[in-house]
Order: structure tokens, then sequence, then C-alpha cells
């Protein structure tokens, strides 16, 4: 297992019930400095929720989040994405009325201090631009740079949330299921991404693509109705009979071959 | 871009020689009081999606306080106004702070139950005449340089202020502050997750709409010389609300065009139809609703392919 100091963010019992549902129940995972971290298990087991906690949108009913070692269970959720902490959603997050470039420059703004300023021309934001079309760059969306953001087709939407999530410079990035819904083209462009920004941060991601898992994942952790049945390196994991079990339905096949999600 | 300059220009020319008309000036005054109130809900609906259901407190109250601050304390016509903008702004700070934490149909609930709380409060103090309300508010003067009594004179402050009102809220929209507030409208919680406290801008734009509404009640006050029951009331946050989406909430010009039809219908059929005004007005809303959803003006927008904003 990891060095105590290699470890960025951690929970221990995490628990949340829903009247009398317990949806996450004694979740213990690290996540380690700039890893690759997948959080898998079928519909239902309590992914989402489990991200929910750790960025706050949930209270926990028991348990305890630490970053960098530092207790952060009660925290508000502007406050853990200012820590470094950003997370992505699972329905596409981007804001549909604004401009692709004025969806990135929103993430860039708040760093500019002058958000509340609502008496100064918006055109005061213009020095933000540049840095936005890096990003977009770096997405490869710098030609829809001017197009609503509703009206980018489905994959450029996901990356377009990447970019804004990049935007933030976070350390952590949660990304709960960035490849639903995308075709092949979109999915190996995506996985690329991911792979290629990860390079100084540290990615939990939820996923149901198995190949994607299985090529860009250094760790997995295996949810099941709330608890973690497994958790280690992709190679160890996707060779547990429990796992297969748990997540194929069925213990004849290995991991690796596996659904490409709902 | 430039149709719309064209249509600001055209429509600025029109205000300034409409008294030349045969116009009314202090229906037109009304009028410009209640586009004003209107374009100050609209901050909040139009723009943040807010639905507030107790827009009257803040018109009223601040109709009362100057009332009262030039007929009690003998203050001046601007002082009076300032202070009535300041009370609106203090109850939407109040106000907004707790309802800025709820969202939808609570929010709307919470605004309504504490507007009717300011309501009962504006009919049981002493200083606001109870059912008779506050009479022979005096306009007073500019500074004492500019006698506000002549109908022309005060008709021209009042288009003066109504115009910076405008200018103010588009200024506010394309604003660092406009943009974050669309963020959150679009997706509140994406917006939470990009470190934005969401709760903190819903407010500062809430009090912002208050403080607007209070102004264009203060003017109100002056403009007729009363201040009453009903401008505190239910009904008028109610009618603000008519006004907003008939016009198009969301559109600058939207709640302009809608304060004017419902004001001027008012005005017109009062003497006509009597209390089946209301009817009426209500069943013309019910047929835009149906007819154009996104109000008169934001309908003529989509035709011709404007952005709203
Ligand atoms: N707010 C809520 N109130 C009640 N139950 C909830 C709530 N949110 C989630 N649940 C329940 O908790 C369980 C876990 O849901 P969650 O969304 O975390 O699953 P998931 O692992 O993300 O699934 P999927 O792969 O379908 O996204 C589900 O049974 C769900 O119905
Ligand atoms: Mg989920």
């Amino acid at each position: 297992m990891a060095l105590a100091e290699e470890v960025i963010l951690e929970t221990q019992g995490l628990v949340k019930e829903f009247s009398g549902f317990v949806a996450v129940d004694g979740v213990s995972v690290r996540v380690r400095q700039r890893e690759i971290h997948a959080l898998i298990g079928p519909n239902g087991a309590g992914k989402t929720t489990f991200f929910n906690l750790l960025t706050k949108f949930l209270q926990p009913t028991s348990g305890a989040i630490f970053y960098r070692g530092r207790n952060i269970t009660r925290e508000q959720p502007a406050d853990i994405a200012r820590h470094g902490i950003v997370r992505s959603f699972q329905i596409c997050a981007v804001f549909p009325h604004l401009t692709v470039l004025e969806n990135v420059r929103v993430a860039l703004q708040r760093k500019l201090g002058t958000s509340f300023y609502f008496w100064r021309s918006e055109r005061s934001l213009g020095n933000l631009d540049r840095r936005a079309m890096q990003l977009l760059e770096e997405v490869h969306l710098e030609p829809w740079a001017r197009t609503q953001a509703a009206d980018l087709p489905y994959g450029r939407k996901r990356a377009l949330e990447l970019a804004t999530t990049l935007a933030l410079e976070p350390d952590v990035m949660l990304l709960d299921e960035p490849t639903q819904g995308m075709g092949h083209e979109d999915v190996s462009h995506v996985t690329r991404l991911i792979k290629q920004v990860s390079a100084n941060r540290t990615v939990l991601m939820v996923e149901h693509n198995m190949s994607v898992v299985a090529s860009i994942a250094d760790t997995i952790s295996v949810l099941q109705r709330g608890r973690v049945i497994a958790a280690g390196p992709y190679s160890e994991v996707s060779k547990n009979p429990q796992v297969i079990e748990a997540y194929m339905g069925t213990s004849s096949d290995s991991l690796s071959g596996g659904p490409d999600g709902p | 871009m430039r149709a719309q300059i064209a249509l600001y220009v055209g429509l600025g020319l029109l205000a300034l020689v409409a008294p030349f008309l045969g116009l009314y000036p202090v229906f037109l005054m009304k009028l410009l009081c209640f586009a004003m109130f209107a374009c100050a809900f609209n901050l909040l609906l139009g723009f943040t999606k807010m639905l507030s259901f107790g827009h009257a407190a803040y018109f009223g109250a601040s109709a009362y306080i100057t009332g009262w601050l030039v007929t009690v304390q003998g203050w001046g016509t601007l002082e009076a106004i300032l202070g009535g903008v300041a009370v609106s702004m203090l109850l939407g700070a109040v106000i907004g702070a707790i309802a800025v934490r709820r969202q939808g149909i609570y929010f709307a609930m919470i605004t309504l139950a504490l507007a009717q709380v300011v309501y009962f409060v504006c009919l049981q103090a002493q200083f606001t005449g109870g059912e008779n309300g506050l009479q022979g508010i005096a306009r007073g003067s500019l500074l004492g340089l500019l006698s506000l009594g002549d109908d022309r004179a005060m008709y021209y402050f009042v288009l003066a202020v109504f115009v910076a009102v405008f200018l103010f809220i588009r200024r506010i929209v394309h604003s660092p502050f406009g943009q974050v507030l669309k963020a959150i409208r679009a997706n509140e919680p994406r917006a939470v997750s990009l470190g934005y406290k969401v709760d903190r801008y819903k407010l500062t734009a809430f009090v912002l709409s208050a403080s607007l509404a209070g102004l264009a009640g203060s003017l109100k006050a002056l403009v007729l010389g009363f201040a009453t029951l009903s401008d505190v009331s239910q009904g008028n946050s109610g009618e603000v609300i008519l006004m907003t989406l008939l016009g198009g909430s969301g559109t600058f010009l939207g709640p302009f065009v809608g304060a004017n039809v419902v004001i001027t219908l008012q005005e017109y059929l009062s003497d006509l139809a009597g209390s089946w005004v209301s009817v009426i007005i209500g069943a013309i809303f019910v047929v835009c609703v149906m007819v154009f959803r996104r109000g008169v003006v934001g309908e003529i927008q989509r035709r011709f392919g404007q952005r709203s904003d």
C-alpha cells in the first residue's frame, strides 16, 4: 500500500444514508498523488454519491475525509474547489448559453477577484481570453471558441467541461463517467486527454468502460452496494473473482474485455 | 446591435417629446415608475431565474419611507429618495439572506411570506397612516434648484432616473458579476464546483433588485403624492410578475413593454369596464403566455434571431 505522505485524498469509513437506505457504507479509499485512480462498480453502487460526499455536495452521515492530511469533512463545496479539488458531473455540465470561450473564462475569472464587480464592463475579462484559448487548444476546441456551448456535439461538450475544470489548475480532478454516452472516437480522444492532463495531477474517475480503465488507470477501487470490495493495482484487481462476479454478473470472463457501460 | 441602438435612440426621442404629444405627464411618470419596478424585478427573474413573489415589499416600503421622510421629517426630495432606497436595500438584504438559501418554489414561498410580514407591519404601524396611507407627499425640488412641482420638470427627472436605471441594469448583466450570474443560472452545481459561493452572488443580485424596486416605489410616491397599502400589497407583487412575463423576462425591453401594456390597459379600461379590468388583464395574460411563451419582446427577438442579451 501507499506510503502515508503520498496519499493526497483519503476517506475513512464514509457513510451516507438516505432515509434508511445506505448508499455509501463505510468506504475507506486512499488516493495517491499523481495517480489515475478509477472507481468502478455496477449501477447504483454509490459511486456518484461517493463523489458528492467528497466534494461536499452531500454531508456524510458519518466518517471523515482528509485532503493532504487535513480534515475537510465539514467544509463547503465551494471551498473544496478552492483547495484544488474540482469535479465534473455524470450529466455533462457546461454552461449552455455561454460561448465555449466564456465557459472557460468563467472558471478563470474567480481568481481575478472582480467577480462581484457589477459596475465594471465584462470587457475587462478580455485579458483572460488568451489563457482561455490556450486551454481550448489543449482539448482541441479552439475552432469552436465563439460557438454557444449548447450547440456543441456531446463529445466536444465533455472536452469543454474538461478544459473548464483544467482552468482552475486543480491538484485533484474528480471525473464522473467522462466517457459515458460517447462514440468510439470520442472515447479514445477523451481518454488520451485525461492521460495527458494527469501528468502533474491526481485523477479520481468513475468509469464503466473497462478498456478505458485498463489503458490509463494506475489503481482501481471496486464499489458494490456501497462497499469497497477490492482495491489495488489494475492487474491484481481485474483478476479478483469477487470483482468479476460483482461487476460482470458472471465469473466466466476476465474484466479486460468488459462492457462499454450502461 | 445597430438596430438595437437605433431602437433605443428612437424610444429615447419619443420619451423626450411625449409630454408634448398630448399625453398626460402624470400618467407617463406612472408608466416609467412601474416600468422601472418591472426592470428591477426582471434583474432577478430574468437574469438569475429567482422568482420573488414579494417584490411589492421593497417598492411599497420605500414609497412609505420616502413619503414619511418628506411629510413628517421635512427631508429634501433627494435625501428622502435615498432614505427609501436604503430601507428597501436593507429589507432586501434581510429577506434575501433567508430566501436565497432555498430554491424554486421554496424561494418563492419565503419571499411571499416575508412580504406579507412587511404588509402587516405597514398596516399596523403608526407612521404609514394605516388604511388611509400617506397623503399629500410634496415633490419638493432638486437640491433646492429645480422645483419638481411642475409635471413636466418632474417627468424629465423621472425619465432621467429611469434611463440611468435601465443602463445600470444593462451594465450589471454585462459585467464580470453578470457573467457569474449567467453561469449560476445555467448550471448552479457546476458554478459551485468551480468554487463560486453562489448564495453570495444571488444575494447581491437580490439586494440590487430590491434597491431598484425601492427606487421605483419612492419615485411613484413623489409622482402621485401618496403611498398606500396597495403599493406594498400582494396584488402589486403579482402585477410586476405579470408585466415582466408579458413583456418577456430576461430581455432588457420586455419589462418596459409589459409595464406599458398593463398600466395603459388599467388606465383606459377602468372607466369602461370598472372592476372587470383585472379579469380582462388576466385573460390577456393567459392568451399571451399561450401564444408567445417568451413574452412579447422575447418572441420578437427570437423571430429576428437575436440573442436576448
Ligand atoms: N438523493 C438521494 N436520495 C435517495 N437515494 C439516493 C439519492 N442519491 C442516490 N440515491 C441512491 O443511492 C444509490 C447509489 O446511487 P449513485 O448515484 O451513487 O450510484 P452510481 O454508482 O453512481 O450509479 P450509476 O453507475 O448508475 O451512476 C442508488 O440506489 C440511488 O437510488
Ligand atoms: Mg453515478
